[in-house]
């Protein structure tokens, strides 16, 4: 174990550079948000993840955000275990009907003011499950949506501008 | 529309699957069939619906390794298999939810996937339109010592998919738990009837985005098998480098989670850096980190050049100088040891009655591998050797997994040295003379992934079903967290890794 964190104090660090913010994600914000939200949450986010019925393919890439290479807590963003704690909730999947009821419950119990990113092709308009008797479909048809960031599945770099993007509107 | 239509009556050949003919089988043999699994004679490899009839798939013990059997019930029920085998159970009631078929004598009345959200009953079978919000779900009761219930789900607190677990606790043990699933759920069954092979397969490389090549893979063998495609040499040899990157990402990925899980982040950072890696060299390989997409019916749609074949060996050659030092991290941190060792424990008799593949299968003694089973190419070009255990505990399956690293690896290798050279897809065209029917079984990373299908002449998907290793894995935790601390279960959960979106479908 020595040998790991000695080689983590010599080593520079992988940390890659941060992307520039995505212009269509800071067109589709469109606002500033309320001053009061600004002064309250500053540059710090706490996200709340919920899979509302991806294939899981989305949860991958965003769980390599957390790895050195994205390090997405140096941009003040923090995945968080409960919604209670959360400003953000990211939302995957093209909203099974089973889950339905279950994503609107998880937003009601995130605190005002709060915002909702749909990442995924499913979440924008159900992907490839459109079409079936068991989804809802678009995220944005059960709870408001804020943000898309498309992809099937967005890579860390895409899901980085986005949030970014995101970041950048509130400060 | 009816998609499961009785077209195999009026067409002018009856369709033979292939590589492993079905047969229609009476009440008696079904039975027989039946009371062969709960022996122990021979394994249940899947149990799925279609109107008016159900399929089962067992594995034999000698060659041929796979046997299909149909039980037609033109009175819309079957002999429960789940009275004397009860891994069939879980499957027979989600027959029931989607296609209307009763297990005649069952034991567990309960619906399974459907939740009474869908605004409709048996979307497969004899659709009706319903008007409920939700169905009341009875789960099984505690008695004995003060209990209390821990209701877990669907929506957990990590980045994970969703699903209901129950545990029922005396004190920090677990007395029980009752998994309750369905909740990803998105019509996979109905989506792929009337697909068009090309459409089916965007699906099917969507059911488990974590084994989008196995079932990518699973997917264009079944065709390939019911159209009698041949695939070019390179193609198969591409395939396989793909599902081994998958292999690795995964193995890597899921090491590190386990013992995040048990607040040993250091290793959870050092693997995360070589799962990123290997997405980061599929991606420039392949063009999708994940590798989505990219296998089909015939071959590949991609081809690997050679620069990407020398990054690959950098990255082979780095990775092996890594994994050693990752394994003596994991052996030598006593402390993690102490959380991983004795934990979760699996019996051999377990998953030999649930026919568990994967690394929880060979962590306690089930040694199958479709890679060596099946030999299905270019394995059978490859000396490798899977890795085995008795023990059955966390640490058992986290063992078995570094095995796994070095065996794909090793493979990864034999790849790029023997590739042979040549076209990565090969034409192919409908034969535009009756329904075919093609089975495929590939080992994912997480067990073995099994396929059928039947495609009309004109291309067009009748059904296709796709059985997630998960299905016969996920009953098995409820054993291995029994007398555990609930504290544990993450532990538990994470070494297991069974897939939500596979089988809910």
């Amino acid at each position: 174990m020595q040998k790991f964190l000695l080689q983590g104090l010599l080593r520079s660090a992988l940390t890659e550079q941060a992307p520039t913010p995505d212009a269509t994600s800071m067109a589709e914000l469109g606002y500033t948000l309320e001053r009061t939200a600004r002064q309250k949450l500053g540059r710090s986010l706490s996200i709340r993840e919920v899979d509302a019925g991806s294939c899981n393919g989305c949860e991958l890439e965003i769980h390599a955000l957390n790895n050195a290479y994205y390090d997405v807590e140096r941009f003040g963003l923090r995945f968080v275990a409960s919604p209670r704690h959360a400003d953000v909730l990211l939302v995957t999947g093209p909203v099974t009907k089973n889950m339905r009821e279950a994503l609107e419950r998880t937003y009601a119990a995130t605190p005002d003011p709060k915002w909702v990113i749909a990442v995924g092709d499913c979440a924008f308009d159900g992907g490839v499950f459109c079409e079936s008797y068991a989804c809802i479909g678009a995220v944005a048809k059960v709870v408001p949506v804020d943000l898309h960031i498309r992809g099937c599945p967005p890579d860390p770099t895409t899901l980085l501008k986005g949030l970014i993007a995101f970041v950048e509107t509130m400060s | 529309m009816n998609f499961a239509s009785k077209q195999t009556a009026t067409q002018s050949s009856p369709p033979s699957c292939l590589p492993w003919p079905r047969e229609i089988v009476d009440k008696a043999s079904w039975l027989a069939l039946a009371e062969s699994l709960a022996k122990g004679e021979r394994e249940l490899l899947s149990l799925w619906g279609e109107t008016s009839c159900v399929h089962m798939a067992v594995l034999e013990p000698r060659e041929p390794r796979l046997r299909i059997v149909t039980f037609e019930c033109p009175e819309d029920s079957f002999p429960s298999v789940g009275r004397l085998h009860p891994p069939a159970l879980r499957l027979e009631r989600a027959i029931h939810d989607l296609y209307g078929l009763k297990p005649e004598g069952t034991p567990d009345h309960r619906a399974w996937l459907d939740h009474g959200r869908w605004g409709v009953r048996q979307p497969c079978g004899a659709r009706h339109e319903i008007n409920t919000v939700c169905d009341p779900y009875t789960f099984l009761t505690t008695e004995g010592e003060p209990l209390h219930l821990i209701p877990v789900g669907p929506v957990h607190a990590g980045i994970i998919e969703p699903g209901h677990f129950r545990f029922s606790a005396n004190g920090e043990t677990v007395v029980r738990l009752e998994e309750r699933l369905g909740f990803v759920h998105k019509g996979v069954d109905r989506l792929m009837g009337g697909a068009s092979i090309e459409r089916a397969a965007q699906i099917a490389a969507r059911v488990s985005g974590d084994s989008t090549v196995a079932y990518s893979l699973a997917f264009a063998q079944a065709v390939e098998a019911a159209f009698d495609v041949a695939v070019p040499p390179r193609a198969t040899y591409l395939r396989a480098l793909m599902a081994e990157l998958e292999r690795l990402a995964n193995h890597f990925g899921d090491i590190g989670a386990i013992c995040n899980d048990a607040a040993f982040a250091l290793m959870h950072a050092q693997r995360g850096l070589v799962r990123e890696r290997i997405l980061r060299e599929a991606a420039s390989c392949f063009g999708h980190r994940l590798m989505m997409d990219r296998i089909a019916p015939g071959g590949t749609v991609v081809n690997l050049r050679q620069d990407n074949a020398a990054a690959l060996y950098a990255l082979v050659d780095w990775i092996e100088l890594m994994t050693p030092r990752l394994i003596a991290l994991f052996g030598d941190t006593t402390s993690l040891q102490d959380r991983t060792v004795g934990t979760g424990v699996i019996s051999e008799a377990l998953v030999k009655q649930y026919a568990c593949g994967g690394y929880i299968g060979r962590a306690s003694g089930r040694a199958f591998d479709a890679r060596k089973a099946i030999g299905y190419a270019p394995y059978p070009q490859f000396a490798f050797e899977i890795g085995a255990s008795k023990e059955g505990d966390v640490d058992a399956r986290v063992w078995v997994r570094f095995d796994e690293i070095k065996a794909s690896l090793k493979i990864v290798r034999q790849i790029l040295d023997e590739a042979p050279g040549g076209p990565v897809i090969g034409a192919w065209a409908l034969p535009e003379d009756w329904t075919r029917e093609g089975a495929a079984l590939v080992e994912g990373f997480r067990g073995d992934v099994f396929v059928w299908l039947r495609i009309r002449a004109d291309g067009v998907v009748q059904r296709c079903h796709l059985r997630d290793p998960s299905w016969f894995q996920w009953p098995l935790l409820e054993a291995a967290i029994k007398d555990n601390i609930v504290a544990d279960f993450p532990l538990c959960n994470k070494s297991f890794n069974c897939s939500y979106s596979g089988h809910d479908l």
